[in-house]
């Protein structure tokens, strides 16, 4: 199956800081992905320069077979202009630590807005879509509710649906649970985990939710030093590998949920 | 109480008072122009080329270093002279631009304080969402930039309002104008210019108080919206 996105030697320097060096990667248009690493490794990284939030320093990125950061005039590579890039973007979704729900709409309308504004569909049409959607992550009873009365669980579990009506096919995760009280951190990958088994979509995880991110991903990628150190199956990272620093990682890690 | 009349005071109150659509009217016209002006700095100064912007910020800040009388009366008397694009104004006219122009200095400074107070995330959320530049600005940033701004626009019209009278300088024909003229024909000022005093007063004080109201109203609006929903439930 032809990957839905591919990075090609993806460079990305900060000023001085070289963060990512070197990233390839290819994930399948079904793939569940998580990336785990220490804190400043990039992981975060590798994902907004997909959501076009940063734009790298070298490399190419292909959204189903196109080039994101980069189109071609009169047969020349020039950099992307933002209609080029809200032609790749549109299929890809982001969930952020931080929610960014828009506080000055109400839950339903912060995902009716974007349906009407940016897919063009209809207000009744866009109002049952997101009722749905609502639903789904289990705040039917909060449609008319602004941002600040939701507690941050609710908060992200409405990010989530204003992403997922928009149909994206590349869903990104970026430490959506970092910013949660612990209590609540159970509610919100109860909602990734449902969609991990039932949509089709490619999902990238950034986390720091270790066991979760071993139970649903299909690869597990170690960031480490602005490169995948490793990359396999749950099991085959964890169990099978025998890279030191990821050793190191995952024993600290251990240590602190003791 | 042979400087006090209240004859003279009677007898003047309607006479200055018809001074008082010009007074208005200039404040607003200034005001209008300022508000739109503003905008015009905040766009010009975050072209993509630097050394364009850098010019036009030396401009802005040029016009707001020096004082408005300075403004309208370069205006006024000097831009007749200009040679090309000098052409002359009537009073009102030179005293709506400069008044409109120097304010909007200040104005442009209240908007990009709203933009700047928008989180960095919103801005994130729009793209993700991939939301047009347009859609951005409009359905995103400025519906949560513009109201935190309101007050201190309010306090602009405040100051632009008691600047008004600078236009006497040239002429035109407001308040201050009729209550100098009145001084001069019957030797009498203190009623004049007393009543000029209070009709800034009655104006300025309720609008200071209806600011003051809608800044209280602004710090309170996620959390009233709370409540209502509280409400509902």
């Amino acid at each position: 199956m032809e990957p839905i996105v591919q990075y090609k030697e993806i460079h990305k320097s900060f000023g001085d800081t070289h963060v990512l060096k070197g990233i390839n990667l290819d994930i399948r248009p079904t793939e569940k992905i998580a990336i785990i690493g220490p804190s400043g490794s990039g992981k975060t990284t590798i994902i907004r320069l997909l959501m076009t939030l940063e734009e790298p320093t070298d490399g190419d990125i292909y959204v189903a077979g196109e080039n994101l950061w980069k189109m071609e005039v009169k047969g020349k590579m020039k950099p992307a202009n933002e209609k080029h890039l809200r032609s790749v973007r549109k299929d890809i979704g982001m969930v952020f630590q931080h929610f960014n729900l828009f506080p000055h709409k109400t839950i339903l309308d912060n995902c009716v807005t974007p349906l009407v504004q940016v897919k063009k569909m209809k207000k009744d049409e866009a109002v049952d879509l997101s009722k749905q959607m609502l639903d789904r992550v289990g705040l039917s009873d909060k449609y008319d509710a602004y941002p600040s009365n939701l507690s941050g669980g609710q908060k992200q579990r409405v990010a989530m649906a204003r992403a997922l009506v928009m149909k994206p096919k590349i869903m990104l995760f970026d430490e959506v649970t970092s910013a949660l009280d612990p209590e609540l951190v159970g509610e919100v990958l109860e909602v990734i985990r449902d969609l991990a088994e039932h949509d089709e979509m490619a999902m990238i995880l950034v986390t720091h939710e270790m066991d979760f991110a071993l139970e649903i991903a299909d690869r597990v990628l170690f960031l480490d030093g602005g490169v995948i150190a490793e990359s396999g199956t749950a099991d085959e990272v964890i169990n099978k590998s025998e890279n030191p620093r990821l050793q190191e990682f995952l024993k600290r890690f251990r240590k602190e949920e003791v | 109480m042979t400087y006090w009349s209240w004859e003279t005071f009677m007898d003047a109150f309607p006479i200055i008072l018809a001074g008082l659509k010009i007074t208005l009217g200039l404040t607003v016209v200034s005001y209008a122009l300022a508000l739109i002006v503003g905008f015009v700095w905040l766009v010009l100064e975050s072209t993509p080329f630097r050394p364009f912007n850098f010019i036009i910020y030396w401009i802005r800040e040029f016009i707001r270093s020096t004082p408005p009388i300075v403004q309208i009366f370069f205006l006024y008397f000097a831009w007749p002279m200009v040679p090309y694009i000098g052409t002359s104004f009537t009073p009102f006219v030179a005293a709506m631009l400069a008044l409109g122009i120097h304010f909007s200095t200040y104005i442009s400074e209240v908007y990009r304080s709203g933009i700047e107070s928008v989180d960095k995330g919103q801005w994130e959320a729009s793209t993700a969402l991939n939301f047009s530049t347009r859609d951005k600005w409009t359905k995103i940033v400025l519906p949560q930039a513009l109201p935190p701004t309101i007050p201190m626009l309010g306090n602009y019209l405040i100051i632009l309002f008691k600047e008004v009278p600078l236009a006497a300088t040239i002429g035109v024909v407001g308040i201050l104008s009729l209550a100098r003229s009145y001084g001069a024909q019957t030797w009498s000022y203190i009623e004049p210019l007393t009543i000029v005093a209070i009709l800034f007063l009655l104006l300025s004080y309720p609008s200071a108080l209806l600011i003051r109201k809608l800044e209280n109203k602004m710090n309170r609006r996620f959390e009233k919206k709370q409540k209502k929903v509280k409400v509902v439930e």
